[in-house]
């Protein structure tokens, strides 16, 4: 006799899963299956196994994952949402749960339970978790497995960018390329998952009591259950890790057929899923190549940029070794004196990039022909400095230098130059046979390289074999041109509408190439690029990216054969153009024997920085010590004397409330030290202590500050300074004021020489923000009136009615006016030591740069130490806002009507006129109204001939790009 | 400012103004104005790949997706070919503010000058930011802009219920297509009978209320954010025909709204901030008589009964200030909270909160605000969307699926 069943199909972003329940709900067969994104095939093929043990049972049925929307909308099928099908499991099974944690392939979700049903899931911007793991574990070269085995061996926490997959790269990466143990990353890879959850996902509720977790990540990862269940404060009892956690959201989903009338026999639902038709929703471009002749042609064309080789084993004469140690590759080349290959290499560095190498120059000792004297070494990339200590390297470039060089060699006319690497792009234009300006790719927007392996990977291919594929698809998918997250999902919804592998391996080409031109380089049409333009880097020995880049741009390129290797082209060149001794300092043969590091971490202790350092000890005293942000913890004790506005203006904010204080205060009041008040600190002290309060402001930003308040903070998009707000503003309450004051300012100091003086809506609004989400503030202990401080009647008015209950009235217009004589003399003050600074460099011969930025940026751990890494490069450091009153306004081509952006505007215009001097702009990641500015201080800085350089900063605290930035600006500014 | 095309007096005639297709409903009622008066204008209709793919290659791509749109139609429409490039002009409108708004239309002049230099960019506001160009906004072309934006909110809202329901697909289609016609044809004619306000509304409010309805429960779903995510299909992947595919009613608040809380913006900042002048005071006269026009308006819907009348907007105020103050104006402002409450006070519990990726003020006032609202009311169910032209079709109504799933529970 047949039985009533209900089935129910999980289609998720990697995995299908199929639970049948009966009629009182409990699970009598489950299975869970990779689907590698031939999603009806896998579910036609569990429903065929389904058939063989219940041929003559018939179900209700429902869909339920985030690719089985599409396949139940076509084959006419129920569909549930995953989190309620994932809800209904849990009040069924485990009823007394207060909150569920599910983390699947790409998404993260949680429910609460108790105090009022929410279901939330992570936001467009969130990263994906599952394939965040799985993306961290091929950057390290292992399996998931292996990662949670290294994990559960870790002594230490790294601080991991948590909001997505590109961000904990770029700080990872560092980490390995700094020799840190791969225990400790492992570790602090989970540990980053953990913060994102509860982070991205509370979102001001706490996570507390009974808690379910649920997914194929946590339930397979051991290190990932240990870091959840220490984070949270969990014991045994209260972290429930069901045994049936991967196909729990099927169960759900099965649950909910259950609720239907509908019955179906197992073959009626094979019938109608292997009939789902995919919709005809995407957009496709049109193909590659139009015929195989044109193909031929591409592949001629691009032969005739091959380099002649020698023979390693027979030549005899001088030779010169250039390395790129890459984020993720290694790459080796040995050259002779007319520039002839002796060797070369590349591969993946395995996150192990000193070992790679290392066995490298053992595999040329052992080859070369004896009578080979190799005369000179150099070093480019991200593993420069350890390669170089480590291995005692002649010299080390910045890589654009390295670039250039190789790029010239093909190209002596070479005017635009774009690498494409593994972690990066990297692009510049040539003026003059000088590098004259340099585009690098922003931490978003990292879809490089290994993007596409990972990809390949995810879907069975080795990463050839896929790229291949690509070259003939009909039909590419237009895939868009973001971060690598957005991509997942457009990924998905392609392969959800039926695109082919082919197609979507062609897409995704494309989409690096479309995020290469508009996103980086951000150009309107080809001839801006250039004439002569040389592409290069791993990413190009890929003929469909390579394809898609002359496509895009209507035009030839010249892409050299050695494209991978050029940076350690370049860097043998220059060791040949530079070389002076003998022989070089190369380790040799016999120490490279004996070679072997052991490495460690310590916390420097030079100044509060407290930089995370990695001892990396080579034996026989020699040691290189990375993580540092200054010199101090380098092993190098001379003190830094070059000056330096940053520190200047940090610390006279920061003692502000060490000048003075009332001896019998009325009362405390606390001013968080972060976004506005970093400039009106000392009106807002000053003010206060005359009416007779004690000032109290927080304490310094840290890391440590962020996690305090990042609970309350309610949308993670928001840029990071305003982030850290949440953190002082329990660090305050932890201290005990009376009140907290803080003020919404629609408008900033009206400066004159500008539209209007707005500040930005964050700046101008957050205590509302904070106020809504943290559940600690209230009306009384938190006061947050409106001002407008350029109408000082305004001001007296609020402030009467703000403090009415201390009875202050008449002490308030005095008090202001203080206040008023306060900010003067503190802006004059700052204008000054400028003008000092300016004068002792110009003394020194230094050139100075102004790093410009908003006043919130002189913190520390918003600017991560930028200024510190100028300084030590030899330059001095200035601010916008000291000398933006020293010049006028340019003529601007959009409205320039906030405060502190104005301010931009005249420090550039004044740069342009100062021979020594140039300019840096700091942007925080997110900040929606650079995206005006930057375009427009890059305007006026170029057409007078300037270089302009934005570093963007989030919290990541990675200097990686801003040093290559940095670097290649002192090598312009060199050569100009 | 660096100079600019301007649009002069003998353009009138012979160039062909475009405008981005923000409100598909009101933006065709306000081009039956000028075209009265002369102007040609076409409203763009062009929505392919391409215009995302003109405005990533047009503007900075950290720019707000609304300004990435607008100008990728604009590129795209003149690089199709259908256009004679020197007879041509674009129009954008234009709010002041310390929202990067403000300055679309700037970035549309940069992309533009770059490209086709002798193209003008016209500024419709209503706020004096542009005084060079031969658009003039006179007193009359104003009214007429007012009552356009009444009888275009009146149509979107009768529209939206009655497609959601209707018994015979298409019927609320064709009384649409009817009254905008008909509300086109009288600017038409200079006919001063767009002022009716009470016979014109009624007729429209009857003329839907004769669609047949089926009396199914449908779950309600509230639009609020940002203005042209919230409003453009373009946008917004045609947000309302999907949660009316979803068996649910789409609720839209009404653009006068928008418009009332920017008029009510200026007169509250004077107050605030102690700097009333000239200009404040003729705003607070101009809200007052638009106020009273809305209080009418909600009389005559009142009264009629088939449709949900708009929110009072003294209402709104009130209710906004249990949550922000009205000095947060940039953007949408206070408006989205106000806006949330009076929805989920109406017992429209389930909202939809649109807004482009990294919005500056949607941080707080959308994002920031939602826990307060949910405090407040514990039924609410709201869901922030993200729209960025990478954002996938499948991510945004996976969210808005799960928010319909919280609905149904």
């Amino acid at each position: 006799m047949s039985k009533k069943l209900s089935l129910g199909i999980d289609v998720g972003s990697t995995t299908v899963k199929t639970v049948i329940s009966d009629s009182d709900g409990n699970i009598i067969y489950a299975k869970y299956q990779r689907h590698l994104s031939k999603v009806k095939e896998t579910v036609t093929d569990q429903l065929k196994i389904i058939q063989a043990d219940y041929p003559d049972d018939i179900f209700t049925v429902c869909i339920t994952g985030s690719a089985g929307l599409g396949l139940a909308n076509s084959a006419e099928l129920p569909f549930v949402q995953e989190v309620h099908a994932a809800f209904l499991a849990v009040k069924k099974k485990y009823p007394d749960v207060d909150s569920v944690i599910e983390l699947g392939g790409e998404d993260a979700k949680i429910i609460f339970l108790t105090g009022g049903v929410e279901q939330r899931m992570n936001g467009s911007c969130a990263g994906g978790t599952g394939a965040f793991i799985d993306q961290m574990a091929t950057l390290l070269g292992i399996t998931t497995d292996e990662l949670d085995n290294l994990s559960l061996r870790s002594q230490k926490i790294y601080p991991i960018a948590s909001r997505c997959g590109v961000f904990a790269k770029s700080d990872i990466q560092p980490l390995l390329n700094q020799g840190a143990r791969r225990e400790d990353i492992a570790a602090s890879i989970f540990q980053a998952v953990v913060d994102q959850t509860v982070s991205g996902l509370a979102q001001g509720r706490s996570i507390e009591g009974k808690i379910l977790f649920l997914g194929g990540p946590l339930f397979f990862l051991k290190g990932l259950k240990n870091a959840f269940v220490v984070t949270l404060g969990l014991d045994e009892e209260n972290a429930i890790f069901p045994e049936e956690a991967p196909v729990f959201v099927a169960y759900g989903c099965s649950l909910y057929a259950s609720t239907s009338d509908d019955y179906f026999r197992i073959d009626e639902i094979i019938n109608k899923v292997s009939k789902a038709r995919a919709s005809d929703g995407i957009i496709t471009g049109k193909p590659l190549f139009a015929s195989q002749a044109e193909y031929d042609e591409f592949i001629d064309r691009h032969k005739k940029y091959d380099l002649a080789y020698a023979d390693i084993h027979k030549y005899k004469g001088n030779a010169y070794l250039g390395i790129d140690a890459g984020s993720t590759t290694t790459k080796l080349v040995l050259i002779t004196d007319d520039g002839k290959i002796l060797y070369h290499h590349y591969s993946s560095n395995m996150g192990q990039p000193l070992d790679k190498i290392a066995e490298q120059i053992k595999r040329i000792y052992n080859e070369m022909n004896p009578d080979i004297i190799i005369k000179g070494s150099a070093v480019t990339g991200y593993g420069e400095d350890l390669i170089k200590a480590g291995l005692s390297i002649d010299c080390g470039i910045v890589e654009t230098v390295a670039h250039f060089k190789a790029a010239s060699y093909f190209c002596p006319d070479v005017d635009f130059i774009i690498d494409i690497g593994g972690q990066d792009i990297k692009c510049f234009r040539i003026k003059n046979r000088n590098i004259d300006s340099i585009m690098l790719n922003e931490a978003c927007s990292s879809g490089c390289g290994s993007f596409i392996q990972t990809f390949a990977m995810a879907l069975g291919y080795d990463i050839s074999e896929f790229s291949q594929l690509g070259l003939f698809a009909q039909h590419p998918v237009d895939l868009g041109s973001r971060c690598t997250v957005f991509m997942n999902s457009s990924v998905k919804q392609a392969q959800k509408d039926g695109a082919t592998v082919e197609d979507i391996s062609a897409g995704l080409s494309m989409s690096i190439i479309k995020n290469a031109i508009y996103k980086v380089i951000r150009a309107n049409s080809p001839e801006e690029l250039g004439q002569n333009i040389v592409v290069q880097g791993g990413t190009f020995l890929n003929d469909a990216v390579l394809r898609s880049f002359e496509k895009e741009i209507g035009r030839n390129v010249i892409r050299p054969a050695i494209s991978g290797l050029m940076g350690a082209f370049g860097c043998a060149l220059y060791a040949k153009e530079k070389v002076t001794a003998e022989k070089s300092a190369l380790i040799s043969k016999e120490e490279l024997e004996t070679f072997s590091y052991t490495s460690r971490s310590a916390q420097c202790k030079g100044c509060t920085a407290h930089c995370q350092l990695n001892i990396i000890n080579f034996g026989k005293g020699r040691r290189f010590i990375s993580g540092n942000r200054c010199e101090k913890g380098g092993g190098i004790s001379s003190k830094n004397t070059i000056p330096n506005l940053y520190e200047y203006k940090y610390n006279s904010i920061v003692n502000i409330v060490k000048t003075h204080q009332p001896k019998r205060p009325v009362g405390t009041v606390g001013f968080p030290l972060a976004l506005g008040f970093y400039e009106q600190l000392p009106f807002w002290h000053m003010l206060f202590t005359e009416l007779g309060f004690r000032v109290v402001v927080s304490d310094e930003s840290s890391r440590g500050m962020y996690y305090l308040g990042q609970h309350t903070i309610p949308s993670d998009t928001v840029c990071y300074p305003a982030k850290i707000t949440h953190g002082h503003i329990e660090n305050l309450l932890n201290k005990n004021v009376d009140f907290i004051f803080y003020p919404c300012m629609s408008y900033n100091i009206d400066e004159g020489q500008s539209d209007n003086h707005f500040n930005c809506p964050v700046v101008a609004y957050y205590p509302e923000l904070l106020l809504a989400n943290n559940p600690r503030l209230n009306e009384r202990n938190f006061i947050h009136p409106y001002i407008d401080l350029n109408v000082k009647k305004n001001v007296i008015k609020v402030l009467k009615n703000s403090l009415k209950g201390y009875n202050l009235r008449c002490r308030i217009p005095d008090a202001l006016e203080k206040a008023y004589k306060a900010m003067e003399n503190y802006n004059s003050d700052i204008a000054r030591q400028a003008e000092n600074i300016i004068r002792q460099a110009r003394e020194e011969k230094r050139n100075i740069i102004v790093l410009a930025g908003r006043p919130y940026h002189i913190d520390k751990e918003i600017n991560h130490g930028i200024h510190k890494l100028i300084t030590s490069l030899g330059m001095a450091v200035i601010t916008e806002d000291s000398v933006s009153a020293l010049a006028r306004t340019p003529k601007l081509d959009v409205l320039n009507q906030w405060t502190y952006h104005s301010r931009l505007y005249r420090a550039a215009n004044y740069v342009t006129k100062q021979p020594d001097m140039q300019m840096i702009q700091l942007v925080s990641f997110g900040c929606g109204i650079d995206a005006v500015t930057g375009d427009e201080v890059r305007n006026i800085l170029e057409s007078h001939g300037k270089l302009y350089t934005q570093l963007k900063i989030d919290e990541i605290n990675n200097l990686g790009a801003a040093r290559i930035r940095l670097r290649s600006l002192v090598a312009a500014m060199e050569q100009k | 400012m660096s100079e600019y095309a301007k649009f002069t007096e003998d353009m009138i005639k012979t160039h062909t103004i475009l405008v981005p297709n923000m409100l598909p409903i009101h933006f065709k009622l306000i081009i039956s104005i000028f075209e009265a008066e002369g102007y040609k204008m076409e409203l763009l209709q062009n929505s392919s790949r391409s215009v995302v793919d003109e405005g990533l290659k047009n503007v900075h791509n950290d720019v707000c997706y609304p300004a990435l749109l607008v100008i990728g139609q604009f590129m795209d429409a003149l690089k199709s070919g259908k256009y004679d490039l020197d007879k041509i002009a674009l129009m954008i409108t234009q709010t002041g503010g310390g929202c990067r708004a403000s300055n679309y239309i700037h970035l549309l002049r940069k992309a533009v000058k770059k490209n086709y230099p002798q193209i003008p960019v016209i500024s419709l506001n209503f706020s004096g930011l542009e005084h060079d160009s031969a658009l003039k906004i006179t007193p009359v072309i104003f009214l007429k802009l007012f009552y356009a934006v009444i009888y275009g909110d009146l149509l979107m809202t009768c529209y939206n219920k009655c497609r959601t329901y209707e018994i015979n697909k298409g019927q609320a289609e064709k009384v649409l297509n009817k009254w905008q016609k008909r509300i086109g044809n009288i600017y038409r004619k200079k006919s001063n009978f767009y002022l009716k306000l009470e016979k014109i509304s009624s007729d429209i409010l009857n003329d839907f209320a004769k669609i047949p309805l089926s009396c199914e429960k449908k779950i309600r779903v509230g639009i609020v954010g940002e203005i042209y995510v919230k409003y453009s299909p373009l946008a917004n992947n045609h947000l309302e025909d999907f949660l009316i595919s979803e068996g649910c009613e789409p609720v839209v608040p009404s653009l006068l709204e928008f418009i009332m809380y920017c008029a009510s913006g200026t007169f509250n900042d004077a107050k605030i901030y102690d700097n009333a002048n000239t200009k404040s005071h003729l705003y607070r006269l101009a809200y007052e008589i638009i106020y009273h026009q809305q209080k009418k308006l909600i009389s005559i819907m009142k009264k009629q009964g088939s449709f949900e009348p708009f929110h009072d907007f003294e209402h709104l105020r009130k209710l906004a200030d249990k949550y922000i103050n009205q000095g947060v104006v940039m953007g949408e402002g206070w408006l989205i909270p106000a806006e949330m409450a009076a929805l989920v006070q109406s017992g429209i519990e389930n909202i939809i909160c649109t807004q482009p990726f990294g919005c500056l003020p949607n941080h707080i006032v959308a994002k920031g605000m939602s826990r307060a609202i949910k405090q407040d009311n514990p039924n609410a169910n709201i869901v922030a969307i993200d729209y960025d032209p990478g954002a996938t079709r499948v991510n945004q109504e996976n969210r808005i699926k799960l928010m319909l799933a919280n609905a149904r529970r």
